[in-house]
């Protein structure tokens, strides 16, 4: 068999296939960003058994509930609080956050800044896809300016997030940002984060044509890829202007930061553990 | 027997720490039955600082001040505050040199200068040991050892010295007054 | 910590207590009058090779203990009133994967920010009912130093077994007061602890339940695949959306709790048996309450105290036994005074409220029972 046929029953391993159908609308993207997860987890030959998948509410947030593994569902913005809890009783386990733009950065947003800044190691894989899915397409944290959605109706008048340089500037070890239309350097990203420690970030720029891409010009799921595909530049030293993302203009995708050896919360409270022993 | 004891004063002058030192000695060494409390709220008020100690050879259920049998105060303020809070056969203990009594007491009324006393052995800071040793000479309700272990309880090593000679001037300014 | 006897507050108590019970996971969010009980877990857990973190928030620190409570911890948090407001959304999360935890509330004066160093008791009706929906949930709450010390045993114990979120309240009063507590040899203390029920079979399904209505635990990392949410879901965990599927869920969920209430149900009934006024009472409060039950005595008044440990499940049947004058004393505009009224059957029920800041004094329980 292929590398590629390898991977695909593999991955069917890894998914709880009597669930299926799953939830996501046809052309979806975050099928896709599943599929490089879950691909990337074998070519790293993690033991499925020491693998934790956390998700908080949204469609991305169902995720959880595919994978094959240990997955917790949680509630709505709380999933790295939860995985946090996982990871520092038992620092031993893989512990991976798959979750939604809206449940990360909006009312997860405290979560997200607070643990990149003391450098958990679990890895974050972030689907952005602009808007609130689940709940019928209203406007995000990560909505451009100037986008059409349920609740802005005259376009939008808020700033998103800039999410990479977010990352960055709270010390997050691992930052990249692909589209769903880049699945090999997505799988690649996702591979190499797995093999690093401390708080890992991807975000994965992703089609949503059922409630936002019919909003706003793109009302199949290729229109969207076609925007991904010629609007992606790869630039891995991209400054902040470059990072930020602007309605129907360029998206800047590729890693950001790779730095190695910085001590993670787990290793600094190993320190601890053993100054508390040591004590008296 | 209930005893109730209030202890009062400026912040920074140790009040807590004094209540909290003589509950510890009651309740670990002499094995007393024993609730200590402090008043949070006065501390916010700005400057006053107090503490109450309950000592019973029964359960204690009640644990706070209803009157007082004695009443220990290092400040003008906290006498004023806290004067009413005394019973009629109480005892009031005074930093002689901090407070002045407004109106004629009936009451005993033991006073010393405490914290001059703690002046002269190098640091203020001691006052408040000083005054304990005082009330501890003057109650005997409490064995004096027991006192001076609960000090080593709460305070570092290298100032156990200072603070044992504090308690001994405190007590024994207690034993002469008799 | 060594067997002896120790001078603490009841915040060290309670986290001494958590520590002896086998908890080894804190994660929490200062505030007062509960900060100290976080202050030691960081001293200690780090000595013993547990866990302890501070969080951004309330909301991050309960859905961290839920996350450890699945690897097989004892976890824990503490706050107090407007924390718990915080928590209230993970403590439906806990309810609904049946993750043990404890959730220690330190009641201080209420509502909103109101009296941060002083009592209230405003908080009992939010223990049971602070997140939405319809749930069984267990409220504890000790008197005394020692109480808190050991009461936490119960408190781990009724978590694990019963696979619920354990709200421990104490109050201002008991968190900051200091009182002798006696320690018992280790082994002693060992012997109480219940480990919860795991699967004997992997991958298991992990709401399951057994006889008692509770579904043995998997941990994480052993295989078992658990799949656990928020959602309404069959005994795999898989979300079922239907109907019928929230009828068997959530009905168990309340009656495992309900089937069991006897075995929960912790009350001291002082000087009650022959009363014919009889105060209901808990916590800080409960200690002027014993105070005027003795002073009523002494002057040959038939007066006892009903105080309740276990708050909810609400002992019901310790009320319906009895037939007397009920008075409810509680720093709270009526809260479990209404629960009382609800199976008085007949027997008079007065509140006596105080709306906190301080518990009442003897005196003032006197004279609404009619005075000595």
């Amino acid at each position: 068999m292929s590398l590629m046929e390898d991977l695909r029953y593999g991955v069917e391993d890894l998914l709880r296939t009597e669930r299926l159908p799953h939830v996501w609308c046809p052309g979806c993207g975050i099928g896709i960003t599943l599929n490089a997860f879950l691909r990337a987890v074998l070519r790293r030959k993690i033991d499925p058994n020491k693998l934790v998948v956390v998700s908080g509410i949204g469609c991305t947030g169902r995720a959880a509930g595919y994978v094959n593994v240990d997955s917790f569902h949680t509630t709505h913005g709380r999933a790295i609080p939860f995985a946090i809890g996982i990871k520092f009783a038992r620092p031993e386990l893989t512990v991976v956050v798959f979750s939604g733009d809206g449940d990360l950065f909006a009312i997860g947003g405290n979560h997200f800044v607070n643990a990149a800044r003391r450098n958990h190691s679990i890895l974050v894989i972030a689907v952005n896809n602009f808007t609130y899915g689940m709940t019928g397409g209203q406007h995000g944290p990560t909505t451009p300016t100037g986008a059409y959605t349920t609740t802005t109706p005259y376009g939008n008048p808020d700033r998103p997030f800039n999410i990479p340089h977010l990352a960055i500037s709270l010390g997050a070890p691992y930052v990249a940002r692909w589209t769903t239309y880049h699945v090999n350097q997505l799988q690649n990203s996702i591979y190499k984060a797995l093999g690093m420690k401390g708080f890992r970030l991807i975000e994965v720029i992703s089609q949503c044509p059922t409630v936002y891409g019919r909003r706003n010009s793109m009302r199949t799921p290729l229109s969207m890829m076609e925007y991904f595909e010629k609007n992606s530049i790869v630039k891995n030293d991209a400054s902040f202007e470059e990072m930020e993302l602007k309605y129907n203009e360029k998206i800047v995708v590729g890693e950001f930061r790779v730095a190695k050896d910085i001590p993670t919360y787990e290793e600094r409270y190993d320190e601890v553990i053993r100054r508390a022993k040591n004590a008296d | 027997m209930r005893i109730e004891i209030k202890f009062g004063g400026l912040g920074g002058q140790g009040i807590i720490t004094m209540g909290f030192i003589f509950a510890n000695a009651a309740a670990i060494y002499d094995g007393k039955e024993c609730v200590f409390t402090q008043d949070y709220s006065a501390e916010a008020r700005g400057g006053a600082s107090t503490s109450e100690v309950i000592i019973s050879d029964e359960k204690i259920d009640y644990p706070h001040v209803t009157k007082a049998d004695y009443l220990v105060v290092m400040s003008q303020s906290a006498y004023r505050d806290y004067i009413d809070k005394l019973r009629n056969n109480g005892v009031l203990i005074i930093d002689s040199d901090m407070v002045k009594i407004e109106e004629e007491e009936k009451r005993k009324v033991y006073g010393i200068p405490a914290t001059k006393i703690a002046e002269n052995l190098g640091n203020t800071i001691v006052a408040n040991i000083v005054m304990l040793g005082f009330f501890t000479g003057i109650t005997k309700m409490l064995k004096k050892e027991s006192v001076m272990n609960a000090i080593r309880d709460r305070v570092p090593k290298k100032f156990w010295d200072l603070n044992e000679k504090a308690f001994n001037r405190g007590y024994s300014h207690a034993m002469h007054m008799e | 910590m060594k067997s002896g006897y120790y001078f603490w507050s009841g915040d060290i108590a309670a986290a001494e207590g958590a520590i002896a019970a086998g908890c080894r996971f804190y994660a929490g969010y200062p505030i007062t009058p509960s900060s100290e009980i976080a202050e030691r877990m960081a001293l200690r857990l780090p000595q013993i090779g547990g866990k302890f973190i501070q969080m951004e928030d309330e909301i991050g620190s309960i859905a961290a203990i839920i996350g450890a409570s699945w690897t097989g911890e004892r976890a824990m948090t503490a706050t107090s009133g407007p924390g718990i407001s915080l928590m209230n959304e993970n403590i439906g999360l806990a309810i609904m994967m049946e993750a043990p935890i404890v959730v220690v509330n330190a009641m201080r004066g209420d509502p909103s920010t109101g009296l941060p160093t002083l009592i209230g008791q405003g908080d009992l009706m939010q223990a049971r009912y602070g997140s939405h929906g319809s749930y069984e949930i267990i409220v504890l709450y000790p008197n005394s130093i020692q109480e808190t010390f050991d009461l936490m045993m119960d408190a781990f114990n009724m978590a694990e077994k019963y696979r619920v979120p354990v709200m421990y309240l104490i109050d201002a009063l008991l968190a900051h007061m200091f009182e002798r507590v006696y320690v018992p040899p280790e082994e002693e203390i060992e012997r109480k602890i219940i480990r919860r029920k795991v699967p004997n079979k992997v991958p298991s399904r992990p709401f399951e339940p057994d006889d008692d209505l509770v579904p043995p635990m998997p941990l994480i990392g052993q295989g078992h695949k658990i799949h656990a949410t928020g959602l309404t879901h069959d005994e795999r965990g898989y979300p079922n959306l239907t109907p019928k599927a929230q009828e068997k869920l959530v009905r168990r969920l309340n009656e495992k709790i309900i089937k069991h209430e006897r075995e929960i149900w912790k009350v001291e009934e002082y000087k009650t048996e022959d009363a014919d006024k009889i105060i209901v009472s808990f916590g800080g409060e409960s200690r002027a309450v014993r105070n005027a039950v003795n002073s009523a005595r002494k002057n040959g008044k038939k007066v006892g105290m009903l105080r309740l440990i276990t708050l909810w499940p609400f002992p019901h049947e310790f009320i319906k036994k009895y037939t007397a004058d009920f008075y409810v004393a509680e720093l709270n505009y009526g809260q479990m005074y209404h629960k009382v009224r609800e199976y008085a059957d007949g027997n008079n029920v007065k509140l006596i409220a105080k709306m906190g800041g301080e518990i009442h004094t003897p005196n003032e329980i006197l004279k609404e029972i009619g005075g000595v």
